[in-house]
């Protein structure tokens, strides 16, 4: 029987505790021996989906048929037992032992007492014979490469009798090379009647291997297509879009004659040595809103950190204010009145067990001001805190109470008000009302173009592209480390050219306006 | 003084003196070994230091006692268990209490138990027996070494060699290896973490228990107030430094062994004062511990400059 669904899941729906609607109404269909691509944008809600059918969430709603008859999948070791796989992007495997070892942990093969370990590395051997995987079993997992650590993921499912495979975000991790054979390995699979779930947002990839494709945006199901009948144009437009329109009265740009940032070259690798910043330059003057999308990946945060002095080891100039970074500590970049929020409000952001007053004075508790020779000049510290808690409008019971203990959104505040209250000249915004309440959002939104009217320079970073559009006068996207396109009027752009750009179907070579020289 | 050091007899000193240390070495290297540090180990020896006394008294063997002592050391390895992973409590706090408990608790039991404070004089306890075996007996130097030591050191050559078979060739083994190194890898592949961590735990305390009953029914013949002297952390750091595996920790047990077997000979030469003498052991450990780190410090950065 051709086209017979080994697998639906029905109308799922999934709430999370704090409210976050992760699924709604979500449904797909796998067909036995297919490559099915699950498509979306982080944060779309394609994890969740698989977290319900691996059975790491239980869905509020909807159901799950197997094989033709309703299941319930209670448990990860219930899915395995059901016959799916799953290979997570953070690979679960035990470093110091061998390939073999992983393979049967916890389905040892025994005789007596013991481990019967000849018979474990003959079925390890066996299993990578059948599928064709080409690693020698005895070595241990830490001195293997990427690549082969996917791969006896894999069999490691495999072994355990897995006939629909999960596989999340496969070659976010490997080299070209790498791919490229797992694709010939992924299409082995398929031949042999395995039925894959290829998560990932690279279109390229999913018109190369994929049969069919289910595209999810903000926990919704697009639709599911034939990827043959599907262009990638049509795919990232499904796949980005803007959820409402949100228009600020923007005034007119009084551009500052000094450019206050300024790129050359920036060449950044992660500390794997990947290289996540290519070859970047661009300027920015005051009185302006850069604003830099792209899929989450790209090279932001690391372009961030080496801009706000959080990582040292780049290559290439950063200058501000015409003074070369290379060697200036965070508080010699700070003290030229950089301000950053930056990207994870919890572990970068605050500290969440010190009161709202120690929090917004971590930056300045040194300035003359607010602390004597010895001690902090406590009566002036809480007269400035009032005055921040009520100009930023922070809800809280009093400016002694924990930062962790108030909402996102008035942590986020917090944040803001200690940035915003040095005066700054530039402010540097990494996902600047990620997570937060719409009211807080716009608040945020409102004060970063107040400061671009003072004639601020501000680097809007942003997965939300609503934000992105409606307060950045320039707008770069990032791919693979560096900006695939530039506009100089942000207002003019689309949301399908932009679409384009973030997934690395268009890319411009010639940049035009990055630098102002 | 050299011809003390080189004699037998110091050798089976060594052997002596390593014994409790290698029983509470073993201990720790089996809880580290799947993600603990049993810092207890301190306060578990104590504990069975004095039930070792207290149980061979009252059953007039010293093999029930040993056998009653170890059940007692396995249950204060599944209390630290409940409160690490039930309860979540900081492993370092949940031994911290339980060791406090044994200092002040076993001078109080023994002072219920026989009127006797501090020290076990009028209980009387059967210790375990010394074995001569013919054969190695008659090995030159080597069995004079050997002969005539305690079933228990015995026992802790023996639970190496266990210890090494059961964590490398035993599925349980290899749950307890994996939930240590990756709990998520082993709860992914259906391994049940807790439980294995509580195995983990009972085990550590036993052999923990049996380190404790030699220092009152073997080392010595009755029970001391304190008598563990922070054997349980020396253990710690012994299992560190040989890796946290089975014969590793062997060896370097031995080390200890030999620090105390010198501070033992360097009492009765009187070339330094006494207190000093006593120092041996804890130094050892502190410059064990210096130089091993320092070392491994070292081959990490060659590693990661190549």
């Amino acid at each position: 029987m051709e086209n017979q669904a080994v697998l639906q899941m029905n109308h799922i729906m999934k709430i999370y505790g704090n409210g976050v609607v992760a699924n709604e109404d979500v449904s797909l269909e796998l067909r036995k021996g297919e490559i099915h691509a699950l498509l979306g944008e982080n944060g779309a809600g394609k994890s969740t989906l698989m977290k319900v059918l691996f059975g790491i969430e239980s869905p509020d709603q909807g159901e799950l048929i197997l094989n033709g008859a309703p299941v319930t999948i209670k448990s990860p070791q219930d899915a395995i037992s059901k016959g799916i796989g799953m290979v997570h992007q953070h690979f679960m495997l035990v470093p110091s032992l061998s390939v073999a070892e992983n393979i049967i942990l916890g389905v040892a093969p025994r005789r007596g007492i013991f481990i019967d370990m000849d018979k474990a590395v003959e079925s390890a051997q066996n299993i990578a014979k059948e599928y064709n995987f080409d690693i020698n079993v005895k070595d241990k997992v830490e001195e293997i490469p990427v690549g082969i650590k996917q791969k006896v993921e894999i069999l490691k499912a495999l072994y355990r009798g897995a006939e629909i495979l999960i596989l999340d975000e496969p070659t976010a991790v490997l080299t070209p090379q790498e791919t490229d054979e797992l694709f010939i390995q992924l299409m082995k699979l398929r031949e042999k009647g395995h039925t894959i779930i290829f998560i990932s947002h690279k279109l390229d990839e999913i018109k190369k291997i994929c049969d069919r494709a289910t595209i999810m945006r903000s926990g919704r199901s697009m639709g599911t297509y034939e990827v043959a009948d599907i262009t990638t144009q049509e795919m990232s437009k499904l796949m980005v879009g803007r959820e409402v329109s949100l228009t600020f009265e923007k005034n007119d740009q009084q551009l500052t004659e000094q450019v206050l940032l300024k790129v050359r070259n920036l060449t950044v690798n992660n500390s794997q040595g990947v290289l996540k910043v290519d070859d970047l330059s661009f300027d920015i003057k005051g009185g302006e809103i850069l604003g830099i999308a792209g899929v989450e990946g790209n090279g932001q945060t690391e372009l961030i950190d080496a801009l706000t002095g959080l990582n040292k080891k780049y290559k290439g100039i950063i200058e501000i204010k015409g003074k070369d970074i290379a060697h200036s500590s965070i508080s010699d970049i700070r003290s030229m009145n950089l301000s950053h929020i930056p990207e994870d409000r919890m572990t970068s952001g605050c500290a969440k067990n010190l009161s709202i007053q120690e929090n917004l004075f971590s930056n300045q508790y040194k300035k003359h001001r607010y602390s004597g020779k010895l001690m902090l000049k406590r009566k002036a510290i809480e007269k400035r805190s009032d005055e921040l808690i009520q100009e930023f409008l922070i809800k809280c019971r009093s400016r002694k109470q924990n930062v962790g203990m108030l909402s996102g959104g008035n942590i986020q505040k917090v944040i803001v008000a200690r940035e915003f209250s040095t005066c700054p000249d530039i402010i540097i915004a990494n996902q600047p009302t990620r997570g937060i309440d719409v009211g807080a959002a716009a608040f945020i939104r409102q004060r970063l173009l107040e400061f671009r009217d003072a004639g601020c320079a501000v680097i809007l970073v942003s997965a939300d592209l609503t934000e992105i559009f409606s307060l950045s006068d320039r707008l770069a996207v990032m791919y693979k480390g560096k900006f695939a396109g530039f506009f100089n009027d942000a207002a003019h752009v689309t949301e399908d050219e932009l679409g384009q750009h973030m997934l690395g179907i268009k890319r411009d070579e010639v940049l035009e306006g990055v630098l102002y020289e | 003084m050299w011809k003390a050091i080189l004699s037998p007899d110091f050798f089976g000193t060594i052997l002596r003196s390593a014994t409790p240390i290698l029983f509470a070495t073993l201990a720790a290297s089996i809880a580290a070994k799947s993600g603990i540090t049993n810092m207890a180990l301190e306060g578990i020896m104590l504990f069975s230091a004095l039930f070792g006394v207290i149980f061979s008294s009252f059953t007039h063997s010293a093999g029930l006692g040993l056998l009653l002592t170890v059940i007692v050391g396995g249950l204060i390895g599944a209390i630290l268990a409940f409160f690490v992973l039930n309860l979540k409590t900081d492993e370092i706090l949940a031994a911290i209490a339980i060791n406090l408990t044994a200092t002040g608790g076993t001078v109080l039991l023994l002072l219920a138990y026989s009127g006797d404070r501090g020290v076990s004089s009028s209980v009387r306890s059967v210790s375990a027996p010394n074995i001569t075996i013919p054969l190695i007996e008659k090995i030159p130097f080597i069995g004079q070494i050997l002969s005539g030591q305690n079933v228990l050191t015995w026992l802790s050559l023996l639970a190496v060699l266990v210890m090494h078979l059961f964590l490398y060739k035993t599925p349980l083994g290899l749950s307890i290896r994996s939930v240590g190194e990756n709990k998520d890898a082993a709860e992914s592949v259906g391994i049940n973490s807790r439980k294995v961590q509580y195995i983990a735990l009972i085990i550590s305390g036993a052999l923990a228990a049996m380190g404790g009953f030699y220092l009152s029914g073997g080392y010595m013949n009755m029970f001391t107030k304190d008598m563990s002297g922070g054997r349980g952390f020396i253990a710690l750091a012994a299992s560190s430094m040989g890796g946290n595996t089975p014969v590793g920790g062997f060896f370097v047990s031995l080390l200890f062994g030999l620090a105390q077997a010198l501070a033992n000979v360097m009492q009765l030469t009187a070339v330094m004062p006494y207190e000093i003498i006593l120092m041996v052991p804890y130094l050892t450990t502190l410059i064990g511990l210096g130089v091993y780190y320092y070392s491994q410090k070292k081959k990490k950065e060659r590693l990661s400059g190549k």
